[in-house]
């Protein structure tokens, strides 16, 4: 049990992960997240899980702070301290029509298995993913497989589109495209900016939340955030949720509460990450 | 089990049961740490009894034949009898004599609110101080761990039955406890990485230290009881495939409350607005007190705000102190004497300097631009006629708006029932507030599912938890085995309650 199985770099500091947990294997469905815990001083970190198969499952992990610095310090056959899971609701999944998908960092992995549940409800699924560079993208092929139209942004303009999934999807609804649902994963910002664009054609829009968690089992309140006007708990009332109506400004501003705190624990980490320093703000810089 | 037993040291010669004596030693106190050293450090506040003073104490005791003390003990822990040991000397019998109706004495003995419970009814405290019955208890528990050598009591052969127990808290400790001892195979599935329940992420370990719940629990393994961690049921088994596919013969469920309450007050999702369960876990479960070592960072604060009046409201503030805060204080909405926190506990945070901002209530908190926390504004109330739990109910005053400075306010008001598992079982009732509804012995509305403990009974004591789950395990047996006990007949009798 919570043994890695495999473990690979698939581009710098995006690592794939193989773990062993039959319980977590045998349950999840697609949207749903495991906690994990590297050691016992490691904090508990939510990782969506992408594919499962048998008695394991796969993680796509973006290696930013000191606990996802020590997973991707560990080796195969090495077993993390906890696994808890499956958490979370799972993602909606019914036919739609023609269904956009937005994925960008660890949400390229994360929109996989929603893809390949959608394609099997007969939707017809639009991908859109988005990176800095041509370098950092992954699962491409894959996500081939199950899509009948992808699209490519890199901010560099490296491959694709040069921009954001926001840019493609903007200029795919100026061109006459019409969807009947879209779901993003991925940085905060990327999914307000398509939140934003899709709402004024009212095309419905879930978006899957990576607040900050603790418990991940409704316990604590950590992970709440505002949707509609009420507060709601991301691990269990979640992570999807309706991106029209969630407060983005105060979602970003709870995901900066501890930036200081974890500064200082990356810093005094003995072990050195080869992730650099830029890159650990780098998510929310855009 | 029942009050028959306790005649024995009727005759003992070390106590006369004379008319009280003339020179009758003053209650014991107990050493502890001086309040400027202790909201330094996380170390446990009162050092515990030496034996002499425990003896001492114990000659106190009246032995009386009809104890009051044991009435008052939800457990009902044969109290003159393991007091009796104590006073021969006999410290590790003591603890056993107590460990036959309460498998958690070193906790009890440190957290129970004993003021309301067996010491508010000690015959000796009519005319003089109650016999320091947790203190005493406590003194004998200590003496058996520190001693390194706890007895396994006899365990009866393997039955052939497996029992599910969800949750480690003390219902769910107490259960596997008793039916280990009867020959069960007994698996816990606990939520969390670490055992305990409340024990370990709530109680900070200035109180009760963690290493005692620890022994517990390794105690409970030694007796055979498998504990299954990082297994929240509902989500990675439900309580319908423990007991088919796995092949579970009982379900016990002891999830306790944990669902925060907030206020619904504007500003409460700012940064630097905690509940109660995530401060608290945050410092105890995840050992955020020892950041950056331990990875979990907590925000520290230096101006705190914690609102309610219990226990977890007193453990928050006492925690925000030693996390290095110059000011706590804590806001609830109704006097002094309507506190429900435990005596002690009340007078330790007063010690300490944490300040008491009375029959007030914040009506909405302020933040700063990085949608951080700056100040409260809370308005001032005063009491009306009791309500229906018979306290004077709280009524603002109009136009008495005040406000306070602060970088953490933590919400300590109190927590609801956690809908995972009902949500997950639909043949689980529960009652208006998400309780699970039970018989008297802890039987649900679902066939071979029993529950106790908070999740049954909302916000209580860890004493009343581990009664819930010791009449459930009994329960358990009579279902399972057709083995009837006393405690079964005697709780069937009782009314239900609010129906
Ligand atoms: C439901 C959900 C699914 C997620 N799925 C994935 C995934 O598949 N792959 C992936 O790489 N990441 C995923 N994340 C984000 C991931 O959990 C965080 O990147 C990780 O916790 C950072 O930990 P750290 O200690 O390495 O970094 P830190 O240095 O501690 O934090 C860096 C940033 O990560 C965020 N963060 C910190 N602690 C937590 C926490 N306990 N929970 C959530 N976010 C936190 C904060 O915004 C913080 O500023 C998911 C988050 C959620 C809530
Ligand atoms: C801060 C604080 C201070 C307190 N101080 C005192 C005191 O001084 N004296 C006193 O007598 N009482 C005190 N109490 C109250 C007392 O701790 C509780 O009444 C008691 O712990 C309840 O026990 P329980 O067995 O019902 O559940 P809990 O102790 O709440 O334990 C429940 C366990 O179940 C687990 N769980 C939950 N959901 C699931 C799931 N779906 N699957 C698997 N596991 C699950 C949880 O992780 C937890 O470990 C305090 C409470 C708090 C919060
Ligand atoms: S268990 Fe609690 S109430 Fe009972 S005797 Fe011990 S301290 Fe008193
Ligand atoms: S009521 Fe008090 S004096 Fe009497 S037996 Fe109990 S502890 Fe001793
Ligand atoms: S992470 Fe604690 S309630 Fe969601």
């Amino acid at each position: 049990m919570y043994e890695i199985v495999e473990k690979r770099e698939e581009v710098p500091n995006i690592h794939r992960l193989i773990i062993r947990e039959p319980n977590v294997a045998k349950k999840a469905k697609p949207g749903q997240f495991v906690i994990l815990m590297p050691d016992e001083k490691g904090e508990r970190v939510p990782m969506s899980i992408v594919e499962t198969k048998k008695d394991t499952f796969t993680i796509f992990m973006l290696e930013l702070g000191i606990t996802t610095g020590k997973i991707a310090n560990m080796h195969p056959g090495e077993k993390l301290y906890a696994v808890a899971g499956p958490l979370g609701q799972p993602a909606e999944i019914e036919y739609y029509g023609n269904v956009l998908l937005g994925g960008g960092c660890y949400g390229i992995g994360a929109i996989y298995p929603l893809a390949k549940a959608l394609k099997a409800k007969g939707n017809r699924i639009v991908t859109i993913i988005e990176a800095r560079s041509k370098y950092l993208i992954y699962l491409e092929e894959k996500l081939r497989i199950v899509s009948d139209e992808f699209y490519i942004a890199t901010s560099d303009g490296s491959r694709g589109t040069n921009g954001h999934v926001q840019t493609v999807l903007d200029r795919l609804i100026k061109n006459g495209h019409r969807f009947d649902h879209a779901k993003f994963i991925g940085c905060t910002y990327m999914m307000m900016n398509c939140s934003n664009i899709t709402a004024p054609y009212r095309i419905p829009t879930r978006v899957a939340l990576n607040t900050i968690m603790l418990d991940g089992s409704g316990m604590c309140g950590c992970c709440r955030v505002s949707v509609g006007g009420k507060t709601k708990f991301a691990c269990v009332d979640g992570p999807e949720f309706d991106g029209h109506q969630v407060d983005w400004a105060e979602l970003m501003k709870r995901k900066a509460a501890y930036q200081e705190a974890e500064m200082i624990s990356y810093q005094t980490s003995p072990h050195i990450c080869r992730a650099l320093i830029e890159n650990y703000f780098g998510e929310s810089d855009e | 089990m029942s009050k028959k037993d306790s005649p024995k040291p009727k005759g003992k010669p070390t106590t006369s049961v004379k008319k009280s004596r003339p020179t009758r030693p003053p209650r014991v106190k107990m050493n502890e740490q001086p309040p400027a050293i202790r909201v330094k450090n996380f170390e446990e506040v009162p050092f515990g009894l030496t034996p002499e003073q425990a003896r001492l104490e114990a000659s106190r005791c009246l032995q009386c034949k009809r104890p009051k003390c044991v009435e008052g003990c939800p457990v009902q822990v044969q109290i003159p009898d393991f007091i009796a040991l104590i006073a021969e000397g006999k410290f590790v019998e003591a603890a056993c004599k107590i460990k036959e109706t309460n498998v958690l004495p070193a906790v009890c003995g440190r957290v129970c609110p004993q003021e309301t419970q067996c010491e508010a009814t000690c015959i000796l405290g009519r005319r003089h101080e109650p016999v320091a019955i947790g203190y005493l208890e406590r003194f004998c528990a200590d003496f058996e761990r520190l001693g390194g050598h706890v007895e396994l009591p006899k365990k009866a052969k393997p039955n052939g039955k497996k029992v599910a127990i969800v949750g480690s808290g003390p219902s769910g400790l107490t259960v596997a406890g008793d039916l280990a001892l009867l020959g069960y195979q007994v698996t816990i599935f606990e939520a969390f990485h670490k055992g305990g329940g409340v024990l370990v992420y709530g109680i900070p370990e200035f109180r009760l230290p963690k290493e005692i719940v620890e022994k517990e629990i390794h105690y409970l393994e030694r007796l055979g009881v498998e504990i299954k961690y990082n297994h929240v049921i509902g989500k990675c088994k439900t309580i319908n495939e423990l007991l088919t596919r796995d092949g579970f013969d009982a379900v016990f469920i002891g999830v306790g409350a944990g669902l925060p309450r907030f206020m619904n007050i504007p500003g409460e999702n700012l940064n630097g607005v905690y509940s109660a369960n995530e401060y608290l876990t945050r410092s105890n479960l995840m050992k955020a007190y020892l950041f950056p070592d331990y990875n979990t960072p907590v925000i520290k604060g230096s101006k705190v705000i914690v609102v309610g009046g219990g226990n977890v409201a007193m453990d928050c503030a006492r925690t925000a102190l030693r996390l290095g805060a110059n000011k706590v204080t804590l806001v609830y909405r109704r006097a002094r004497e309507q506190m429900p926190a435990r005596a002690e506990e009340v007078h330790h945070a007063e010690e300490e300097g944490i300040i008491f901002k009375l029959l007030a209530n914040p009506v909405e908190i302020i933040g700063d631009e990085q949608g951080n926390v700056c100040r409260v504004k809370c308005q001032n109330y005063t009491l009306g006629e009791p309500d229906a739990s018979g306290r004077r109910r709280p009524i603002p005053i109009e136009n008495s708006f005040f406000e306070l400075e602060a970088d953490l306010v933590i919400i300590a008001i109190g927590n609801n029932a956690n809908p995972l598992i009902p949500q997950s079982t639909k043949e689980i009732k529960t009652n208006k507030w998400g309780n699970i509804i039970t018989d008297p012995i802890g039987r649900t509305s679902m066939k071979r599912v029993y529950a106790a403990g908070d999740i049954v009974t909302g916000a209580a004591t860890v004493i009343s938890a581990m009664g819930g789950g010791r009449l459930a395990a009994k329960a358990i047996h009579f279902d399972l085995m057709g083995v009837s006990d006393p405690m079964i007949t005697t709780a069937c009798q009782l009314p239900k309650e609010d129906e």
